[in-house]
C-alpha cells in the first residue's frame, strides 16, 4: 500500500512475516534522514505477571509455560530457579544435568525453526519457508529433522514437546530411565553431523556489510556454556550477580508499545545467541570451534546478520552437550528435592533461546505468589533493534517502498524476536516526510 | 501433547489452542470432548500451541481434522469448515499464529514437501475473548456442541 501526499509519504506493509507474534514497526523519514523508528510490541508476559499473583508456587511452572509456545522451558527454568532461591534450595547432580538437557532440547527446536524456516529464506531469496521448501526439500527436511531431535528431548523430559508438564520446583515429576535417554543417542548423533552441515551451510550465505558497536549481554559461568546459572556479564565490562539485575537494567514505558523497553545504564544492549557466543567462546566444544575456524568466521561477531551463524553453532553445541549429559546420566535417587516453603523474594536469569530471561517472585509463608516480574529477551532487544534500523535505514532510502520494507523485516528477523509470547501481526509502516 | 486411540488410525483429529486464554481453548475443549465419544473411529491429539510440528502430527494419516480458534470478524461462536486438501485455506480466518508458523503455513509447508495427508479439513470457531485467565465466553458453549456433532458426522462419513 502506498499513499502520496505533498509532504508526507506513508508506506504501510500489512505483515512482516516470519517473526513470532504481534507487533508493528513505524519508520519516519524526512528527506534523506531517518527521524524516528518505533517498534511496537504487544507483550503478554505483563498480563501473566498479574495472573500469577495469588497462585500457589507449584502452579507457576505450568502457567508460565503457556506464555510462549516456542520457549516454554526458558520460562519454566527461570521460574523454578527463582523460587528455589526463596526456599533455599540448590538443585545439583543428575537433576541439574536434566535441566541442562531439557534446555538443550528447546534451543535445538527453537534455533532449527528459525535458521531453516524463518531466516534462511531471506538469504536464499525466497518469500518464505514454504517457497524455499518447494526448491530445497532436502534442506528443509534436514531442518525439520533437526528440530524433531530437539522435540524428542523435550517430550522425553517434559512429558510433551509443546508446553512441558513435568518440570517442577525442586526437579521433575518424573525422571527418565537411562535406557530411555540412550534410545535417543543415534538420532542425536545424526543431528550433530547435520548441525555441522548447518553451520557450513549458513556460513556460506552472502551477508550485508553491516556492523554495529554492540554491548553484548549474557550469562557467564566459569565452567560451562550458560543455560541456568552464572553471572550477568557485558562486553562493556559489567559483571554482576543475577540478584543485582534490577539495579543496572531499567525498564522504561514507551508511549507506542505495551512492552517495556529495557536498557542497561540507559543504553541499548544485545542479548541472544550472538551476544552469548561472543561472551562464551571459551566454553564452545572443540568441534564447534573447529567448524567456526574452518568457515573462517571472525570472532567476536559484530554483524547482526551473523546471528544465524551463532544460532547454528548453538544447535551444534546443544547437541554435543546433550550427548555428553546422556553419556554420564545416572538416574537421581528422587525426581525432585523436597521443598521447605518460606516467605521471601527470589530472582533468576536463564538463557532462553533468544537471550536472558529474568524472573523475580515474592512469595508469602503459605507459598502463595504475591508479586511476579518477568523481563523477556525480546523487550531487552527492542531498543537495540530500533537502533540497528536507524543505522540500516539510510542505505534503504533509495529503494522502492516495498523493497525497503522487506529489508527492514530482514533486519528485525536477525533477532528472532519473540514478539509473541503474544498474538498475531507485525505491521510495518514507513512514513516519508519531505524535507521541504 | 496428549494422544489416545490407535496410532494406525487413518483419521486423526487434532485440537489446537491455549487453554489459559479464554476462547482460544475451544479447539482443545473440542478434542477433549471427542475423546470420550469418538472411540476407535479416530485418533485424538491435543496439540496445544503447536506450530510447524503440526506437519509431524499429521504425517501418515489418510485424513486429518484440525480444530482451532479463528478470528475473522464474524459473530463469536460462528463455525468455519475449510477443506485444505487441494488448495490453501489462506490466512484470513486463521491469523498468523504466535508461533510464526501457524495452521495455514504448516499445511502449506507439508504440501510443498509432499507430505500432506490426502484429506485435511480445518474447523475454526470464531472467538470472543482471548484474555489470559478468562473462561469461555457464552456463545462458545453452543458452538462446541455443534462442532463436536459435525466432526462425529464427518468421521462417520469417512468410515462409510
Amino acid at each position: 500500500m502506498s499513499e502520496e501526499h505533498t509532504h508526507t509519504r506513508t508506506i504501510a506493509v500489512d505483515l512482516v512475516a516470519r517473526v513470532e507474534g504481534e507487533g508493528a514497526l513505524r519508520v519516519t523519514v524526512k528527506g534523506d534522514a531517518v527521524q524516528d523508528v518505533q517498534l511496537k510490541i504487544f507483550e503478554p508476559p505483563r498480563f501473566f505477571e498479574a495472573f500469577l499473583q495469588g497462585r500457589h508456587y507449584d502452579e507457576v511452572p505450568d502457567i508460565v509455560a503457556r506464555i510462549c509456545g516456542i520457549c516454554p522451558v526458558a520460562y519454566q527454568m527461570s521460574a523454578v530457579h527463582a523460587l528455589e532461591q526463596i526456599f533455599g534450595l540448590r538443585v545439583e547432580g543428575a537433576l541439574r544435568d536434566l535441566r541442562r538437557l531439557i534446555y538443550c532440547g528447546e534451543w535445538i527446536e527453537s534455533h532449527a525453526l528459525h535458521v531453516y524456516l524463518l531466516q534462511a529464506p531471506d538469504f536464499l531469496g525466497y518469500e518464505n519457508g514454504i517457497a524455499m521448501a518447494k526448491d530445497h526439500p532436502v534442506v528443509v527436511t534436514r531442518g525439520l529433522r533437526l528440530k524433531k531431535a530437539g522435540n524428542a528431548i523435550m517430550t522425553l523430559l517434559g512429558g510433551r514437546s509443546v508446553h512441558p508438564v513435568s518440570v517442577k520446583v525442586g526437579g521433575f515429576s518424573r525422571v527418565p530411565l537411562r535406557r530411555e535417554l540412550e534410545g535417543m543417542k543415534d538420532e542425536l548423533l545424526w543431528a550433530r553431523d547435520a548441525a555441522v552441515e548447518t553451520v557450513r551451510w549458513v556460513a556460506g550465505f552472502d551477508y550485508p556489510e553491516f556492523t554495529s558497536d554492540y554491548n553484548d549481554v549474557a550469562l557467564h559461568h566459569p565452567d560451562e556454556y550458560p543455560f541456568n546459572e552464572g553471572q550477568i556479564v557485558a562486553s562493556s565490562g559489567l559483571q554482576i550477580s543475577v540478584n543485582e539485575f534490577e539495579r543496572h537494567f531499567t525498564e522504561h514505558q514507551v508511549p507506542y508499545s505495551t512492552a517495556l523497553h529495557c536498557t542497561l545504564q540507559g543504553s541499548p544492549y544485545l542479548v541472544g545467541p550472538l551476544a552469548r557466543l561472543n561472551l562464551n567462546l571459551e566454553h564452545l566444544t572443540p568441534l564447534a570451534k573447529q567448524v567456526l575456524a574452518d568457515c573462517a568466521v571472525s570472532l567476536p561477531m559484530r554483524n547482526p546478520f551473523h546471528g544465524i551463524i551463532a544460532r547454528s553453532v548453538e544447535i551444534l553445541y546443544a547437541l554435543e552437550e546433550s550427548l555428553r549429559l546422556i553419556e554420564r546420566y545416572e538416574p537421581p535417587p528422587v525426581p525432585a528435592a523436597p521443598i521447605t516453603v518460606q516467605p521471601g523474594i527470589g530472582m533468576a536469569c536463564t538463557e532462553a533461546p533468544r537471550g536472558i530471561l529474568y524472573h523475580r517472585y515474592k512469595v508469602d509463608g503459605d507459598g502463595v505468589i504475591r508479586e511476579a516480574k518477568i523481563v523477556p529477551p525480546t523487550s531487552q532487544n527492542q531498543s537495540r533493534i530500533e537502533q540497528d534500523l536507524r543505522l540500516f535505514m539510510p542505505r534503504l532510502l533509495s529503494l522502492p517502498d516495498k523493497k525497503a520494507a522487506q529489508a527492514c523485516e530482514r533486519v528485525i528477523r536477525c533477532y528472532d524476536p519473540c514478539i509473541s509470547c503474544a498474538t498475531h501481526f507485525l505491521n510495518l509502516e514507513i512514513r516519508r516526510e519531505s524535507s521541504a | 501433547m496428549r494422544k489416545n486411540g490407535p496410532r494406525s488410525s487413518s483419521i486423526r483429529i487434532i485440537g489446537l489452542g491455549n487453554d489459559l486464554r479464554g476462547d482460544d481453548a475451544v479447539g482443545l475443549l473440542t478434542v477433549r470432548r471427542l475423546r470420550h465419544t469418538i472411540g476407535d473411529r479416530a485418533e485424538v491429539i491435543e496439540a496445544g500451541m503447536v506450530g510447524v510440528d503440526l506437519i509431524e502430527l499429521m504425517k501418515g494419516a489418510s485424513a486429518v481434522i484440525l480444530i482451532d480458534a479463528a478470528r475473522s470478524g464474524k459473530a463469536p461462536g460462528s463455525i468455519y469448515r475449510l477443506d485444505a486438501s487441494v488448495s490453501p485455506i489462506g490466512g484470513q480466518v486463521f491469523p498468523r499464529s504466535s508461533h510464526a508458523i501457524g495452521v495455514s503455513e504448516a499445511i502449506e509447508l507439508a504440501r510443498a514437501m509432499d507430505v500432506l495427508p490426502a484429506t485435511v479439513i480445518v474447523y475454526g470457531v470464531e472467538v470472543g475473548t482471548t484474555e489470559v485467565g478468562q473462561p469461555l465466553s457464552p456463545p462458545m458453549g453452543e458452538a462446541l456442541d455443534q462442532v463436536v456433532k459435525q466432526i462425529i458426522q464427518e468421521c462417520e462419513a469417512c468410515h462409510a
